[in-house]
């Protein structure tokens, strides 16, 4: 594997795989953000924008979350621009607590997370029913952003782990 | 207190204003950026529609291409699995065949006498623009139930035209594109249709939960609906021609009101190509 990694082209692809990760799942028909399962959803996106953006930004460029939330909102149906918002909050967000934070923990990083989710999906389904008049389940919601918070414990585990082998630093 | 909401400050600043390391865009240019296209999409400009319109187009067909293996993968599961059951199937849809061949005799004379006494009353609806279109996406999303198509308003694609999967009703067009359409689906929250139950032509209003299935909304406590009733389109509103059946009701919980749930005789899951028509009163 390191005799792979030191390969400059190929080291060059993985590290593309945050963008190329967000776009399939913006684009692909399954989406964990509407699981199909009963009381389980969780939204990968979030997880993975606020991930790269606290850990190591340069992997996901601003201009390019923007574009995934442009396709994001174009293949769910809502209308175009909302989701681009929420993901360029989530950067801001996790770019303040870069900023502040001297010893990065992921205890506190999670709690940020929660506070960021929390802020985010307010604005969002504010838009939604306030400007849009959308008709939305609060329960499948609530359970998202409980899943979405649960789940970035684990979700920034492999994603340290997927650093660790492609630049050998841990950023968890 | 102070230097600490300086701090504050410094530390918003820098996150929203200040344009990282390898970042081609600010991040707070962008933020205002899609608050515009938030607010522009909320009013008819046409250059705005062109590109919204156009961003469609594009986002269809990739999503349709990214979705290749995963439904690849789907259909061959589906087909693995309709192998196993195929005896049981072929049991089952032999003795559905006899049932339906007897009853099939008798409903012909009701049709020709269902079709006499409509075109008196001038409501005889036929098919005037019928359009077989192809499932292009049909990721369902916790705010819309909906399937986008690969035809547009280039194949005649107009809105609210009702949508089929064979006989049966699923939804209609609500939005179209050039080379595309958005069918909302009747399981949508959104979706409303007026629809009559059989037996006894009660008419109700049959409403989408976000869910496989819906429920019929506005029933009196005096109105009985039976388990297995059918439920058809009425035609009230003209939103949609009278008679096309929608599904089955099943009680879920006998106390309480608005209980009925209806099983729509299409799945949406398993859509693959749909039929787009619309109807006019036959002269």
């Amino acid at each position: 594997m390191t005799e792979i990694t030191n390969t400059g082209f190929l080291k060059k692809i993985l590290s593309y795989l945050p963008v190329i990760l967000l776009f399939i799942s913006v684009l692909n028909e399954s989406d964990f953000n509407y699981s199909g399962i009963e009381y389980f959803s969780f939204n990968f996106s979030y997880i993975l924008i606020f991930y790269y953006s606290l850990k190591k930004s340069r992997s996901l460029g601003y201009g390019l979350i923007f574009i995934a939330g442009l396709f994001n909102d174009v293949v769910i149906g809502i209308p175009i621009g909302i989701s681009s918002l929420m993901y360029l909050l989530i950067c801001g967000f996790a770019a303040y607590l870069k900023n502040i934070t001297l010893r990065p923990s992921l205890t506190k990083d999670w709690m940020f997370f929660l506070m960021t989710i929390l802020v985010v999906n307010s604005i969002f389904y504010i838009l939604l029913i306030l400007l849009f008049s959308y008709e939305i389940d609060y329960f499948i919601l609530l359970t998202n952003i409980v899943f979405t918070f649960l789940l970035y414990f684990i979700f920034s585990y492999v994603f340290g782990l997927y650093e660790k082998l492609i630049s050998g630093k841990y950023y968890a | 207190m102070e230097p600490s909401r300086d701090d504050f400050v410094i530390a918003i600043r820098s996150a929203f204003l200040k344009k990282g390391t390898q970042q081609r865009f600010s991040l707070i240019g962008l933020i205002f950026f899609s608050i515009i296209i938030i607010v522009l999409g909320n009013f008819n400009f046409k250059a705005v529609n062109y590109l919204k319109i156009s961003i469609k187009e594009i986002v269809y067909r990739s999503s349709f291409i990214i979705s290749v293996p995963e439904n690849y993968l789907k259909k061959t599961i589906s087909v693995t699995k309709e192998h196993f059951e195929l005896y049981d199937n072929y049991e089952n849809l032999k003795l559905e065949f006899d049932t339906l061949k007897q009853r099939k005799v008798l409903d012909e004379y009701n049709i020709l006498e269902n079709k006499r006494l409509q075109k008196i009353v001038d409501n005889f609806y036929i098919e005037s623009n019928e359009i077989f279109a192809k499932i292009l996406i049909d990721k369902q999303s916790p705010f819309l139930k909906s399937v986008v198509v690969n035809k547009g308003s280039k194949d005649n694609v107009k809105m609210g035209m009702t949508v089929l999967d064979g006989k049966y009703l699923i939804g209609k067009i609500v939005e179209v594109n050039y080379l595309s359409a958005r069918v909302l689906l009747l399981s949508d929250l959104n979706s409303k249709i007026p629809v009559s139950i059989e037996p006894g032509g009660l008419q109700s209003i049959l409403s989408g939960t976000g869910d496989s299935h819906g429920i019929i909304q506005y029933q009196k406590k005096e109105h009985v609906i039976e388990d297995n009733s059918i439920v058809y389109t009425s035609g009230a509103g003209g939103l949609f021609k009278s008679g096309i059946p929608v599904g089955k009701i099943e009680t879920i919980d006998p106390s309480l009101i608005g209980n009925k749930k209806v099983n729509f005789f299409s799945d949406f899951t398993q859509l693959r190509f749909v039929k787009i028509v619309s109807y006019k009163v036959e002269k």
